[in-house]
C-alpha cells in the first residue's frame, strides 16, 4: 500500500496542500548529507519545514504523515552551489536572459532578486531532478563587480528567495581584467578605488558624491558593498590561476574582515595549503580538466580531491557551465569524483564526501551550513527520495519536499515526450494531443 | 573512379560504400573505346592532403572473462577478445591464448569498441581557447564550401588526450562551425597524436561537408546586414548555391568524359559536386523538426542524400520521417534550453529514434563532453526504461560506435569488434554504463595508447609540456 503511495506521488503532488510542511520519511537507505556514508533502516521526521530528527531508531511523533521509502535512497535536497538559475529562461535570447546587463551604469548594487521568476523552465526541471537549494550570482559585465545574488528555493510556489542579497559576486583573473579596462592590475587599481569609496560612503552616506554615470560607483553601489566590507555579506570570487588566487586571499589583509570564497578555482589544488590556513572556502568546478584558458593551466579533476584533502571545505559549483540551466549536472560531477578516486595518481572522494559537496558543503562555503544542505536537525526541510544512488547516472528522484512542502515533478519536457512518444500524427494534430 | 581519391587500397571498400551514385559500371572497362577526356573523378585530385597515418606497433593481446559490447548490438558475458597486427582477430566466448599473447584478465570489467564522436570541434578550437587559436568558422561568408576543416586542425591540442584517456575515443570527426550555411569540409581522424594534421587522418574516411540551418546563419550574416537573415533565407541562399553546384558538376563531368578546355575550377562547387557525386557526406546542423523536414525536401529537389542532421534536438518529433528517409540523427543525451531552436530538447529523444526504428546516435560538439559520452547514452538509456521500455546496453553502445562510424563512411573497417577490423578497443574498470567507471586501456590498431595504471601511457601535448600539471592525471 505504502509502495502504492510511491508510484502514484508524481500525480497525486498537485493535490498536496502547501500548508501541509510536516513529514515523516521512513525505511529509507538515509544519506544525511554531512559526509557520511548511507544508513541503512533511516527516518528523517520534518516537523514545520524543518528538519526535528534523522538516522536509524528516530521516532516519529503522533500526529506525523508518514511516507514508507521502501527502502530507497532518501537524501537533503541537492544545494546547487553555483548556479545562474531562475534568472534566464533561453541563454540566447536576451530579453529572457536577466543573468548579465552590460551597459547597466551600476555594478555592485545589482540585485538578482526582482529577476528571480519561479516560473523558469529552468526550476522546474532541476526540482524534478533532486535539485532543492541553488546559489543565484549575476554575471559581471561592466565591471569587476557582477552584484549580489541569492539563495533560492526551487519550490512550485511564487516565494523562490530564501535569502535576498546573500552574497556579492565579483570576477579577478582574466575575465576581471577584461571587464577593468584590459589587465590585472587595473582590476586591482579598480578594487582598491572602489574600497576607497565603500569607505567614503560608510563614514558618511549622506555626504557621499555620487558621479553618476562617470563614477566608478555609485551611492547604490556603494551602498551595497559596505556589508561586504564590514564582513556580514560574502564575497565571492570568480578566480582560476593560482597566482590570483594568491592575490585574492591577500586581499583579507587588506580588509580584515572580508569573508571571502573562491568560485571556480582551477588551479586551487597548486596553492591548497594556503587556501586551507588563510580558511576560505571554495566552490569548485568539479570535471574542468582542460586547459582551457592560460590561467588554467593547471586544470584537472582531482582539483577537488585534493582541495579537500588539504583540509579546505569545497562544494561544487558550475560556474561557465550551463549553469542557468543544468544545476542536475552536479550530481554527475560527483558521481565522477567517486570514479576518480580509483585511478592511481587521481584524488577522488569517497560517495559520502561526493555526495556532501552538492549539500552540506556548498552550503558551508556560503555559510549556511546550519540551514541547508544535509538533514542535521534544525535544517530546512528538504527531501528528496530516489529511485536508486542518485550520484549514478539516470537514477530520479520520485518525491522531493522543500521546506517540508511535497513539490510535483512533472516538467515541460515531460509533456513534449507524452506528445511524441508514438511521433506520428493521430486522428487529429499534435496540438489537440495533450 | 574512387581509388584516386583514396590514399590506400584496403580502404577502397569503406569509399565505395559512401558513394552511392556508383550505380553504372566502370566506363574505363578494358573493352570501351577510350575516353577523350581523364575520366570521372579524375579531372582533378580529389586527396591533396592525403593521410600519413601509420599504426604504432602492439603486441597481441587477449583480454579474458570480460563482458563485451561489440558495437554492433552484441554481447558476450565473460567472453574473450584477442588481437593481433592491428586488427580484431577473434570475439568469442573462449579464446586459447596464443604463444606471446599478452593475456589480460577482464574480470568485472566490460571491453567495447573505442568511443566514436560525429561531432568534434577538437583541433579547430583548441585549448586554450584564445582568439589565436579560433579556427572553427569561417564567418566571412554564409557559403564556405571551399574550407576544409582539416587546415584548421591543431595537432597538440590537448584535448584530444582528454577524450581518449577520460572518455575511450579512438576516432572523431572534426566539422567547421555552424556559423555559414555551407561551413565547408570535415575531416576524420584517428585519436593518436601526430606532428601534423595528416599524421592523424583516418585513412580512407571520406569527406563530410558541414551544413548548417536555423538561428546561427541568419543571426551571423543577418547581424551583418546581408542575406540571409530569416529563414527563408537561408533555404533560398542553400537553393541558389546547390542549383550553382549542379551547373558546375554538368560541366566537369562533361569535361572529364568528353575533354575539351578543363572548366575553371572552383574549390567551393568541388565539394559540392562531390556531394551530388555521393562522395561527400552530408552533416547538417539542423535542431528544429520542421527544417530538417525542408532540407530533406531540398536534398531531393537537388539530387543529393543528407547522411546526418547533427544537435537534431526535435528529431523525436519526426523520427517516422527520418527513418523514411535514410537519415540519421546525431544528438546529446541532455542539452536544452541554451538558445530558441534548443528549447523543445527531450531527455527520450534518441530513446525514441532506437523505438522507431530510425537511426540515431549521441554526439559531443564538447572538448568536455566527449570525454563522457559512455554516460551520455547511459541518461539516455535510463530515460528510455523511465518512459516504459528498456533498450539493451548492446544496442545502446551501437550510438558511440558502429552508427557513428556508419555515419563517417568507415563502418567497414571501424566502429565494431569485428574479425578484421581495426583494433580499437576500450577496457572500462567497470560497467561503462555507470558513472563510477573509467576507461582502463585504450587500443588504437591495436598499439596501446592509454594505460591508467601506466603513467607513461599517457599522452602530454607540447602545449602542457613544461607546464603546471604537466603529466597530471586529468
Amino acid at each position: 500500500m505504502r509502495a502504492l503511495l510511491l508510484t502514484a506521488a508524481a500525480a497525486m503532488s498537485a493535490a498536496v496542500p502547501a500548508a501541509a510542511q510536516t513529514v515523516a520519511v521512513t525505511n529509507a537507505k538515509l544519506v544525511v548529507g554531512d559526509g557520511s556514508a548511507p544508513v541503512e533502516g533511516g527516518t528523517v521526521v520534518v516537523r514545520d519545514g524543518r528538519v526535528v530528527a534523522a538516522g536509524r531508531g528516530v521516532a516519529v511523533p503522533a500526529g506525523v504523515p508518514v511516507v514508507d521509502a521502501g527502502g530507497r535512497w532518501v537524501t537533503p535536497g541537492i544545494f546547487a552551489g553555483f548556479t545562474r538559475m531562475g534568472i534566464v529562461e533561453v541563454d540566447g535570447v536576451s530579453e529572457t536572459n536577466d543573468a548579465g546587463a552590460g551597459s547597466s551604469p551600476f555594478n555592485a548594487a545589482i540585485d538578482v532578486v526582482p529577476a528571480v521568476n519561479p516560473k523558469t523552465s529552468a526550476i522546474t526541471l532541476n526540482r524534478a531532478e533532486g535539485i532543492t537549494r541553488a546559489v543565484v550570482a549575476p554575471q559581471a559585465r561592466g565591471s569587476i563587480f557582477g552584484g549580489q545574488g541569492a539563495i533560492i528555493d526551487l519550490g512550485a510556489d511564487m516565494d523562490a528567495v530564501t535569502k535576498a542579497r546573500a552574497f556579492q559576486f565579483m570576477e579577478y583573473g582574466e575575465t576581471g581584467a577584461a571587464r577593468a579596462g584590459g589587465s590585472r592590475p587595473a582590476a586591482y587599481a579598480m578594487l582598491k578605488n572602489i574600497l576607497f569609496e565603500v569607505r567614503d560612503y560608510a563614514r558618511a552616506p549622506g555626504s557621499f558624491a555620487d558621479r553618476g554615470k562617470d563614477a566608478l560607483l555609485t551611492r547604490a553601489d556603494a551602498q551595497a558593498l559596505v556589508p561586504v566590507v564590514n564582513g556580514v555579506v560574502p564575497l565571492l570570487v570568480h578566480v582560476e590561476r593560482a597566482s590570483d588566487i594568491l592575490v585574492i586571499l591577500d586581499l583579507k589583509r587588506e580588509v580584515p574582515g572580508l569573508k571571502l570564497v573562491l568560485v571556480g578555482a582551477t588551479e586551487g589544488w597548486t596553492v591548497a595549503r594556503q587556501i586551507a590556513a588563510a580558511k576560505v572556502p571554495v566552490l569548485a568546478s568539479a570535471l574542468a580538466d582542460l586547459p582551457a584558458s592560460f590561467e588554467q593551466l593547471a586544470a584537472t579533476q582531482s582539483n577537488i580531491g585534493r582541495l579537500q584533502a588539504a583540509g579546505v571545505t569545497v562544494g561544487i559549483g558550475m560556474i561557465n557551465d550551463d549553469e542557468t540551466r543544468q544545476a542536475r549536472l552536479v550530481k554527475q560531477y560527483a558521481g565522477n569524483l567517486v570514479a576518480l578516486g580509483k585511478l592511481p595518481g587521481a584524488a577522488g572522494l569517497d560517495w559520502g564526501q561526493a555526495f556532501a559537496s552538492i549539500s552540506s558543503k556548498p552550503a558551508e562555503a556560503m555559510g549556511m551550513g546550519g540551514e541547508f544542505g544535509s538533514l542535521r536537525p534544525g535544517r530546512r526541510g528538504d527531501v528528496v527520495v530516489w529511485d536508486g544512488d542518485p550520484l549514478e547516472i539516470g537514477t530520479a528522484a520520485v518525491r522531493v519536499w522543500i521546506d517540508g512542502v511535497e513539490q510535483p515533478l512533472t516538467t515541460r519536457q515531460d509533456k513534449l515526450k507524452e506528445r511524441y512518444f508514438d511521433p506520428k500524427e493521430g486522428a487529429l494534430p499534435k496540438a489537440y494531443e495533450r | 573512379m574512387i581509388r584516386t581519391i583514396i590514399g590506400i587500397t584496403a580502404a577502397a571498400s569503406l569509399a565505395a560504400c559512401a558513394a552511392s551514385a556508383e550505380d553504372k559500371p566502370s566506363s574505363a572497362a578494358s573493352d570501351a573505346p577510350a575516353p577523350r577526356g581523364p575520366g570521372k573523378g579524375k579531372g582533378f585530385d580529389h586527396n591533396p592532403y592525403p593521410s600519413t597515418y601509420k599504426a604504432y606497433p602492439g603486441v597481441p593481446t587477449l583480454l579474458t572473462n570480460v563482458t563485451i559490447l561489440d558495437g554492433e548490438g552484441g554481447r558476450i558475458d565473460n567472453g574473450a577478445v584477442l588481437f593481433r597486427d592491428g586488427k580484431i582477430v577473434e570475439v568469442a566466448q573462449s579464446i586459447a591464448a596464443p604463444e606471446g599473447a599478452s593475456v589480460i584478465d577482464g574480470r568485472g570489467k566490460y571491453v567495447t569498441p573505442g568511443v566514436i564522436d560525429v561531432h568534434s570541434h577538437l583541433g579547430d578550437y583548441p585549448s586554450p581557447g584564445v582568439q589565436a587559436h579560433s579556427d572553427g568558422n569561417e564567418m566571412t561568408g554564409p557559403v564556405t564550401a571551399e574550407v576544409w576543416a582539416e587546415h584548421s586542425v591543431w595537432p597538440q591540442d590537448p584535448g584530444f588526450s582528454r577524450a581518449l584517456t577520460n572518455g575511450g575515443v579512438t576516432t572523431l570527426q572534426i566539422l567547421p562551425g555552424s556559423a555559414n550555411l555551407f561551413g565547408g569540409r570535415s575531416v576524420t581522424l584517428k585519436n593518436v597524436y601526430a606532428r601534423t594534421m595528416q599524421g592523424m587522418k583516418f585513412p580512407g574516411a571520406p569527406y563530410g561537408l558541414k551544413m548548417a540551418c536555423g538561428e546561427n546563419p541568419k543571426r551571423v550574416y543577418g547581424g551583418k546586414g546581408r542575406m540571409p537573415s530569416t529563414r527563408m533565407g537561408n533555404i533560398a541562399v542553400d537553393r541558389g548555391t546547390w542549383a550553382k553546384a549542379q551547373e558546375y558538376k554538368r560541366r566537369w563531368d562533361r569535361y572529364e568524359e568528353k575533354g575539351g578546355e578543363a572548366p575553371t575550377r572552383d574549390l567551393a562547387m568541388d565539394t559540392l559536386r562531390g556531394v551530388l557525386d555521393g562522395e561527400i557526406l552530408i552533416h547538417n546542423h539542423c535542431y528544429r523538426a520542421d527544417e530538417m523536414a525542408i532540407v530533406l525536401d531540398m536534398a531531393k529537389e537537388f539530387g543529393y542524400k543528407v547522411g546526418t542532421f547533427h544537435h537534431a534536438v526535435e528529431a523525436y518529433k519526426i523520427a517516422d520521417l527520418l527513418k523514411a528517409n535514410g537519415t540519421c540523427a546525431a544528438v546529446w543525451a541532455d542539452w536544452w534550453g541554451f538558445k530558441m531552436e534548443s528549447y523543445d530538447a527531450i531527455g527520450e529523444n534518441l530513446a525514441i529514434l532506437e523505438r522507431e526504428g530510425a537511426c540515431g546516435m549521441i554526439h559531443s560538439d564538447d572538448a568536455n563532453g566527449i570525454q563522457r559520452l559512455n554516460q551520455e547514452i547511459a541518461k539516455v538509456r535510463a530515460s528510455a526504461k523511465r518512459a516504459g521500455f528498456e533498450v539493451s546496453e548492446a544496442t545502446a553502445w551501437k550510438w558511440a560506435a558502429i552508427t557513428p562510424a556508419r555515419a563517417l563512411g568507415i563502418d567497414k573497417v571501424t566502429g565494431s569488434l569485428k574479425a578484421g577490423k581495426m583494433a580499437d578497443v576500450v577496457l572500462w574498470n567497470g560497467n561503462p554504463f555507470s558513472v563510477y567507471t573509467r576507461p582502463e586501456k585504450v587500443w588504437i590498431d591495436g598499439a596501446l595508447l592509454y594505460d591508467a595504471l601506466d603513467p607513461k601511457r599517457r599522452p602530454v601535448s607540447d602545449f602542457e609540456l613544461g607546464q603546471p600539471g604537466e603529466g597530471d592525471v586529468k
